[in-house]
């Protein structure tokens, strides 16, 4: 046997476990989302019906519409912060700087379930050490039960996902910057570009396959947000189904009223509105602006 | 890297705002832990910066109903013989990727990297049915067996492999008779260990985090790993709030003393994945 095809032997587990535990699964679940149940057990084709009552659901509506929200508010920020921190925190070497970057990402790995119920407590409305704050400072007059507000729950999902994520956004967007090459700055700020000038047009448009990988990475994690949504409201989505995001809606459709071809197609679209959106991005982010060529030129001119 | 200088005001400002940042991210634990050590009556009359006496008296609260380091076992059980399986299946297939040339190899391993992008959730409905007709639903193993293929980390340690085990030494051990699988076990799987060790970090954590896998294949509450009993605790211990602090407490430290314990290793790790991918 040649040496080279040996190394089947070597990806044969991998893909054996890719087949039975990903792949059958997943195919599985396209065969669900044409069926509706008889009994528990029992499923029969239904056609499109799942897909059609996808369509017709104001609900499902609405849990697109919040994860898409509770994303947004919590990734734009996000984006703006982290691109600034990062580009401090390389410029020179003050001192603190690993302190700094190991304390903002420091909430990021840990247990997003426990970080839901952390924040669940410290904003309750008779015991929390929110209100618990404002009271004291004079802020209020009197406690508000805040996760019962709509938007403020929602916020404050993106608050965490926002606190939870900045600090390892800094970091991917730092590791970016290192890769441009010093020699560029260097070149520009001899040209008597500002600060601001270099940023926009030089550090910026380089950034740009980080800042996809930050984009397509992000947008995957936040539109799969179950956990916290979860825990903050005991599962129920509440106040006003404010909190029912896509993943939350297809385990409540899945697991607790057991319409398993119905949550089939929930997963379904939600894959494909990833996959749709990341090839968006991609190809937006790849186009070839008027920054781009010039950040090329100014490369090209430091070479001759 | 070559800068303009700062005026000292803006300088200020700008550490003002870095240290923020930092508060920001530590104070919510800084508040669980004082809280932790405080009785519900103190928490419910006001602000508490340092710790209390209560300690004990709320450990008694939390015991009284649940075994919390019961959760503890069911998440050691689960992430542990995951980590060890992730990381012995993925070096093996990231050798196999990185110094074997056969046929397909560059398609197969786009293959690998298309199923990073997949959500997880895409396939749970049908992954529950299969462990519903194999009869393992409530057992730890289909929550470990699957991370036998887990493409992250087949990605990084290939990516380690191709850059700092030459093929040279490969060759002598075969020259000098040893078989495949025993140069993989002997040479490859130890060279490999820094980046397999970072993975392994990472994949842990993970692990240990899964809220919605454990919730939908699991149902007796003894069984439960942690972040599943976290999310219980509120409505077991109603008003109890040093109770809950204390419970959160618990399942957090852990994951932060390693976070801390290991941060260059990890922040390394992220960011080559970064780059590279």
């Amino acid at each position: 046997m040649k040496r080279g095809n040996k190394g089947y032997l070597f990806i044969l587990p991998y893909f054996l476990a890719f087949l039975v535990f990903q792949l059958y699964p997943i195919i599985y679940t396209v065969i669900l989302s044409f069926q509706r149940p008889i009994t528990l057990i029992d499923m029969e084709f239904a056609g499109l019906e799942n897909y059609r009552r996808l369509l017709t659901t104001p609900i499902f509506f609405r849990a697109i519409g919040n994860t898409w929200y509770i994303w947004m508010v919590n990734f734009v920020p996000q984006i703006v912060i982290s691109v600034f921190l990062a580009v401090v925190l390389s410029e020179g070497r003050f001192r603190g700087r690993e302190v700094l970057r190991t304390l903002y990402f420091l909430p990021n790995l840990v247990t997003a379930a426990s970080i839901g119920v952390l924040f669940a407590v410290l904003m309750d409305w008779r015991f929390g050490t929110l209100n618990q704050v404002l009271l004291q400072l004079g802020v209020l007059a009197e406690p508000i039960n805040w996760l019962q507000m709509p938007r403020v729950a929602q916020g404050t999902v993106s608050l965490i996902q926002w606190w939870q994520w900045f600090g390892y956004t800094t970091i991917i967007f730092m590791a970016g910057l290192s890769a441009i090459s010093e020699d560029l700055y260097e070149a520009a700020y001899i040209d008597g570009a500002g600060r601001f000038q270099v940023f926009h047009l030089i550090t910026l448009p380089l950034l740009r396959p980080t800042m996809l990988y930050v984009l397509v990475t992000s947008l995957i994690g936040g539109l799969q947000i179950f956990d916290i949504p979860r825990v903050l409201t005991n599962g129920r989505g509440a106040p006003d189904n404010a909190l029912t995001t896509m993943v939350l809606y297809l385990y409540n459709q899945a697991f607790h009223f057991f319409n398993v071809g119905y949550a089939a197609t929930v997963a379904l679209f939600l894959f494909f509105m990833i996959l749709v959106f990341s090839v968006i991005l991609y190809v937006l982010l790849n186009r070839d602006p008027e920054s781009a060529r010039m950040a090329r030129a100014a490369r090209r001119r430091m070479r001759t | 890297m070559m800068i303009q200088p700062r005026n000292p005001v803006s300088s200020i400002v700008l550490r003002v705002f870095l240290v923020g940042l930092a508060i920001i991210c530590v104070m919510p634990f800084y508040m669980m832990i004082i809280n932790a050590t405080r009785s519900n009556v103190e928490i419910s009359r006001g602000v508490w910066l340092t710790p209390g006496d209560q300690l004990l008296r709320n450990y008694e609260i939390i015991q009284s109903k649940v075994n919390i380091w019961r959760g503890f076992y069911s998440s050691s059980i689960i992430a542990i013989p995951s980590v060890v399986l992730s990381a012995f299946f993925s070096a093996l297939t990231a050798y196999g990727f990185a110094k074997f040339r056969f046929r397909g190899r560059e398609a197969l391993f786009w293959v690998v990297l298309a199923t990073m992008m997949i959500p997880q959730q895409l396939g749970l409905i049908g992954y529950y049915d299969l462990v519903l007709r194999l009869g393992l639903l409530d057992r730890y193993i289909p929550l470990i067996i699957p991370m036998i293929a887990n493409p992250g980390m087949v990605f990084f340690v290939r990516a380690y492999i191709q850059s700092s085990i030459p093929d040279s030494l490969i060759e002598a051990a075969i020259i000098d008779g040893s078989g495949e699988f025993r140069t993989f076990i002997t040479i490859i799987f130890p060279l490999a260990m820094p980046a397999v060790a970072t993975m392994s970090i990472f994949t842990f954590i993970h692990k240990w985090n899964d809220l919605i896998t454990p919730l939908v294949l699991l149902n007796s509450a003894d069984k439960f790993p942690m972040p599943v009993v976290i999310s219980t605790i509120r409505g077991l211990y109603e008003t109890n709030f040093g109770a809950i602090y204390l419970g959160i407490t618990i399942s957090v430290i852990p994951i932060l003393i390693v976070v801390v314990t290991f941060s260059r290793a990890l922040i390394r790790g992220l960011t080559i994945g970064a780059i590279k991918g």
